[in-house]
């Protein structure tokens, strides 16, 4: 699983963080998320997938 | 099909009102007449709902909109509120990313967390002194109020010894029942209100995210007052009604506050099914569309007003089954209350941390909790447009 985030679209709400900290994170300057990992760690790709689907601008997607 | 008028008479206080409740069984979206007769849509489907607020093809600017109550009509009418430069959730891109962008650094998870010792302070500060001051008492005033605003005044720098001269003005604008000239009158004052500090802050700025966007110098007056306007008022009317709210529907569900009091592992979801149970935005958001969309089989057109009714979009059995029902251990999360697609609540994590640590703190610091008048006489904020209670007697 391979995970993209468009920070152009993405609007800070923290949901990712909230949901797979150990894969996302936010940009201190102005929340945009910012991926720890571009695949997720064993155990990790439901966290991921719901981060994805809670993700409130669209900005997350996985191949 | 049928047309509607937006219903909002609850037979239970903690239930949506039972005619969109039926409405849901018969579909996710309907015709709505709004109250000006303009003829719109009712959205009470959760991914229909989802959908709407995540288009690009819809607008959340003001004079696109239709209003869905009656007493809102005049208001609507006369274009007030006027269109504030700053007031950026009325805002469509590229405007509102450009403030947005400016704030949302201050409201990541890792920021809130460093907020969250302070949070426990002032409501360890509030039980302290309501148990100096005994029962029964309202604890709308003695502590769901106190927490957020103390909080968001803290973390805006707006000094919490000035807070009579906005709380009632933001009462005022956010009773249904309030008339142009009144709203207008206080949109005035919290305007000037926040100019002067603005004013003081720029000579004798201090270490609060007021005095950093100051400092920024990206946004002049004007765009200050309306970032701060909206900031400081949201940041107060929400989470106090959650806190007042969501304490009435632990206290009339003894298993459920059981369970938030005794077992910490519970709060953090607990808190987001309060959320969805509660949904406390519980008329619109509206949407207009800026051009035809097909929306699940929905051909809206543009020009056309959506209203998303959220209470019950969270309670979609095909998202949520036994969604009527409050249950702090069911997954919750994805619930709407926060709104979806890019105007989704920036204080949300903030909002998330207040109730995390305000509820267990309340519930174990005062066991013997409860109601100091009959459920039935708890006076209910039908007549807002954030839903909650106006008053909490309690005791304990």
């Amino acid at each position: 699983m391979k995970i993209k985030a468009d920070t152009s679209v993405c609007i800070g709400a923290g949901m990712c963080v909230l949901t797979a900290p150990d894969v996302f994170d936010q940009s201190d300057e102005d929340g945009t998320v910012v991926l720890l990992q571009e695949s997720p760690p064993e155990g990790q790709e439901e966290a991921v997938r719901r981060a994805v689907t809670l993700c409130p601008s669209g900005a997350l997607s996985v191949e | 099909m049928s047309h509607v008028s937006m219903p909002t008479l609850r037979r239970q206080p903690l239930d949506p009102p039972e005619e969109v409740l039926r409405l849901q069984e018969e579909g996710p979206i309907h015709r709505m007449t709004f109250a000006d007769g303009h003829l719109g849509w009712l959205v009470t489907g959760y991914s229909t709902a989802r959908a709407v607020l995540a288009s690009p093809h819809f607008s959340n600017r003001p004079e696109t909109m239709h209003p869905i109550v009656p007493s809102r009509l005049e208001i609507a009418r006369r274009g007030v509120p006027p269109v504030t430069r700053g007031f950026f959730l009325r805002m469509d891109p590229p405007d509102h990313t450009r403030y947005r962008k400016l704030l949302t650094g201050q409201f990541t998870v890792r920021r809130i967390k460093m907020l969250e010792p302070r949070i426990a302070e002032i409501t360890a500060a509030c039980l302290d002194e309501m148990e100096a001051a005994g029962g029964p008492l309202d604890l709308v005033e003695a502590f769901a109020l106190p927490i957020p605003s103390l909080v968001i005044c803290e973390l805006l720098g707006v000094p919490y010894e000035d807070r009579a001269q906005f709380q009632v003005d933001s009462q005022i604008l956010f009773n249904l029942e309030t008339g142009a000239d009144e709203a207008l009158a206080a949109i005035g004052r919290i305007s000037a209100y926040l100019h002067g500090l603005i004013q003081h802050k720029r000579e004798t700025p201090s270490d609060d995210l007021l005095s950093g966007l100051i400092e920024g110098g990206e946004l002049d007056d004007e765009e200050l007052i309306g970032v701060s306007f909206l900031l400081l008022v949201a940041g107060h009317e929400t989470t106090a009604n959650m806190l007042g709210l969501g304490t009435y529907a632990l206290l009339t569900n003894p298993d459920q506050l059981a369970a938030m009091r005794d077992d910490p592992s519970v709060a953090e979801n607990g808190v987001e099914e309060l959320l969805r149970y509660l949904t406390i935005i519980h008329l619109g958001p509206l949407r207009t569309a800026l051009e035809d969309v097909e929306i699940e089989g929905a051909l809206i057109k543009a020009g056309e007003t959506v209203a998303m009714h959220l209470p019950v979009a969270n309670r979609d059995p095909e998202r949520f089954p036994d969604g009527d029902r409050l249950d702090v251990t069911r997954p919750a999360g994805g619930h709407l209350s926060f709104g979806h697609g890019i105007h989704q609540c920036l204080g949300q994590q903030l909002a998330r941390a207040e109730m995390r640590i305000a509820y267990p703190a309340l519930l174990r610091r005062l066991p013997g909790l409860r109601l100091a008048v009959s459920p039935e006489e708890v006076p209910m904020r039908s007549d807002m447009s954030i839903y909650g209670v106006h008053r909490l007697p309690v005791t304990w």
